[in-house]
């Protein structure tokens, strides 16, 4: 399998977001960044896993700035052969979605990997546009992928159940839990990171549709306030007049 | 009674929620390698060591199946050579490693510290190429679990006086003796034996478990490294073939070498055990309350909290200072034994300290500082005592032996 695995650079889960003083941005000073994991743990591991079983080669694809690499460098240390990285400061999915479309059109993948949403803006949104842009089937939030020949079966996660979809190659597909399990890079995969190829292509013109404009924090999360088991009407009135529940 | 809240942090203690910290941005003296490195190495310690380190080491158990695990993730010999089952890395690289082990457990660290710079470095360094090709690989691979024998029951801080000895038979050498306090030697399938000949010389000898007069028994009833198995070696008219015995170093130099190695990796790993223990104090200073507030509000909490993160930053400092002139091979024994010294001590006192902030909850197996405070008494004493560095701190500023 010729397979292309999307990976994109989110947040830590742990880190403390907060956003620029006229909140139109995330404030990235205190941040520190990571694979989004459901690129890294499901998406790469399994394009991995394929390439290993029945031979042939995984590219990974960022779209970002050069501070990017570390990222992409993870990527190589956990087994990907080669890397592209398309030089650009993202807006929007469909920015993204065109980007990877317009390298992926004359390179002909039998599969485009990517995870099911980014744990940042969790838009799920950029799989689907691929998959769009390039007129290929699309079969989101998959759990296990099995290749048969050119014949994907693949159980998509459905509300209460699994769905079970064959497809031909090529297609895009996006990772859920339970594809793949998480690969710690070694050392050795460290070091030869360092010689893989990460080639640096420039944007193609690509304009965003849409744009945000403001972010808001949640409200920070009051105190808990004890009622006395015996205080039935307080609760009530605390549930009436102040939660406004009841 | 515990109040809903306090309740919630006894749950969370289970979890290993550990961050790391970098209060004078280190991380930008760091390349993307090393950065790689401790960031997998963090991550293999979430998933392998942390979940199940507190019952091991409560059962006094070695978790021998790690040594794969660490095998599998480049812990063994990081800085030796590809070629020869090493990871090519530079000596930062072999640092950050280590403290991150021993953010895990100063046992697991001591594992890899053991095989790494104890048993595959000196047959890297003194060993002949037909020795190379056939340990090396295997014990980089986990396939083979090493252990390095100096220390004898008489002879501990002045390893030249040890009676180990060989004497000259043909093809081989007769091996007497007895070593004492072994990391992994009950469970080893090779030993690098140090040893006295005929001439008075030291010698360095691989002796294989199955070698005929070789037993290596446990030593129980350890207070610290309970996750670690430590025993004797004895050797009883063993004999080692000639083939075994490293030919490239015949004097005290070798094992020596080996020692800056290890303490080299203890410098870092401390660091590791101090970040844990303040880690773990800082978050809980945060989340439990008294008398109306975060025990973190507290002057004498945040006198305590200042001080580690300042001694740890000093470390730190050292430790990344050490790992530069290494990697230039300028390293010094006497830099090498401050820093052993100076970041072996700051981490046990920070133990203590942390310990003091958790209150009871600190005495308990929920949180790692008991058993990181009971391991850092061992990390103190072994590879060169906290005086003898000291000593040799001496000795190098004042040019005097006050050894003797």
């Amino acid at each position: 399998m010729k397979s292309l695995v999307c990976v994109s650079k989110t947040p830590d889960t742990t880190s403390k977001i907060s956003f620029t003083n006229d909140q139109s941005a995330l404030d990235t000073g205190n941040i520190q960044f990571i694979m989004n994991p459901y690129d890294e743990w499901y998406a790469l591991v399994r394009a991995l896993e394929l390439q290993e079983a029945q031979g042939g080669s995984v590219t990974l694809i960022n779209v970002g700035p050069a501070a990017n690499d570390a990222i992409i460098r993870k990527g190589l240390a956990i087994g990907a052969e080669k890397a592209i990285r398309i030089e650009a400061d993202p807006q929007s999915a469909l920015f993204v979605a065109k980007q990877i479309a317009g390298h992926a059109k004359a390179e002909n993948y039998d599969i485009i990997f990517l995870g099911k949403e980014t744990i940042d803006y969790n838009g799920s949104e950029v799989g689907g546009m691929i998959a769009e842009l390039l007129d290929l089937p699309f079969i989101s939030y998959a759990s296990h992928l099995e290749m048969n020949g050119n014949t994907a079966t693949i159980h998509r996660d459905i509300e209460g159940g699994t769905e079970v979809v064959e497809v031909e190659t090529p297609f895009v597909v996006s990772a859920a839990k339970g594809l793949a399990e998480q690969r710690i890079p070694n050392m050795r995969g460290i070091m030869m990171a360092k010689s893989k190829p990460l080639q640096v292509i420039q944007q193609a013109e690509a304009g965003d549709l849409a744009v945000a404009v403001h972010f808001e924090a949640p409200p920070p999360k009051k105190a808990v306030t004890l009622v006395d088991p015996e205080n039935m009407e307080e609760l009530v009135r605390l549930l009436h007049e102040e939660a406004k529940v009841i | 009674m515990a109040t809903p809240h306090n309740a919630e942090i006894n749950r969370k203690a289970k979890e290993d929620r550990f961050q790391g910290h970098d209060y004078y941005n280190i991380d930008e003296l760091l390349n993307e390698d090393h950065l790689l490195a401790r960031d997998a190495v963090r991550t293999w310690v979430k998933q392998e060591v942390s979940p199940i380190i507190e019952d091991y080491a409560n059962r006094a158990e070695c978790p021998t199946h790690l040594f794969k695990g660490l095998a599998e993730i480049g812990a063994f010999g990081p800085s030796l050579p590809a070629e020869y089952g090493g990871g090519g890395m530079d000596e930062i690289a072999y640092g950050v490693i280590m403290q991150e082990l021993e953010r895990g457990d100063s046992g697991i660290r001591s594992m890899a510290s053991v095989q790494g710079s104890l048993v595959m470095y000196p047959i890297y360094r003194f060993g002949s190429e037909e020795q190379k090709r056939k340990y090396l690989p295997k014990l980089g691979a986990g396939e083979f679990i090493g252990c390095f024998g100096l220390t004898e029951p008489d002879h501990g801080s002045n390893p030249a006086g040890m009676v180990t000895n060989v004497k000259d038979d043909g093809d081989a050498y007769i091996l007497n003796g007895a070593k004492m306090w072994i990391t992994n030697s009950p469970v080893a399938d090779i030993a690098v034996v140090w040893a006295r000949d005929e001439e008075g010389k030291i010698r360095g000898l691989i002796v294989e478990k199955d070698f005929k007069g070789f037993s290596a028994p446990e030593i129980h009833g350890k207070w610290s490294l309970r996750a670690s198995i430590t025993g004797e070696l004895v050797f009883e008219d063993v004999r080692v073939p000639k083939a075994n015995v490293l030919p490239e170093v015949a004097s005290m130099r070798g094992p020596l070498s080996c020692l800056s190695k290890a303490r080299y990796g203890i410098a870092w790993g401390a660091i590791g055990a101090a970040m844990d223990c303040y880690d773990s104090a800082l978050r809980y200073s945060l989340e439990r309350t008294q008398f109306g507030k975060p025990i973190g509000q507290f002057q004498l909490t945040q006198k305590k909290l200042a001080e580690m993160i300042t001694e740890i930053t000093k470390a730190q400092l050292l430790a990344w200072r050490l790992g530069t002139l290494a990697n230039q091979g300028k390293a010094t024994p006497g830099q090498i034994s401050m820093a052993k010294r100076n970041n072996v001590n700051m981490a046990l006192e920070i133990a203590r300290e942390a310990r003091q902030i958790h209150g009871g909850m600190g005495i308990t197996n929920e949180y790692p500082i008991m058993r990181h405070m009971m391991n850092l008494e061992t990390v103190l004493t072994y590879e060169g005592t906290h005086d003898i560095h000291l000593l040799i701190t001496g000795h190098d500023v004042t040019g005097l032996d006050a050894f003797k």
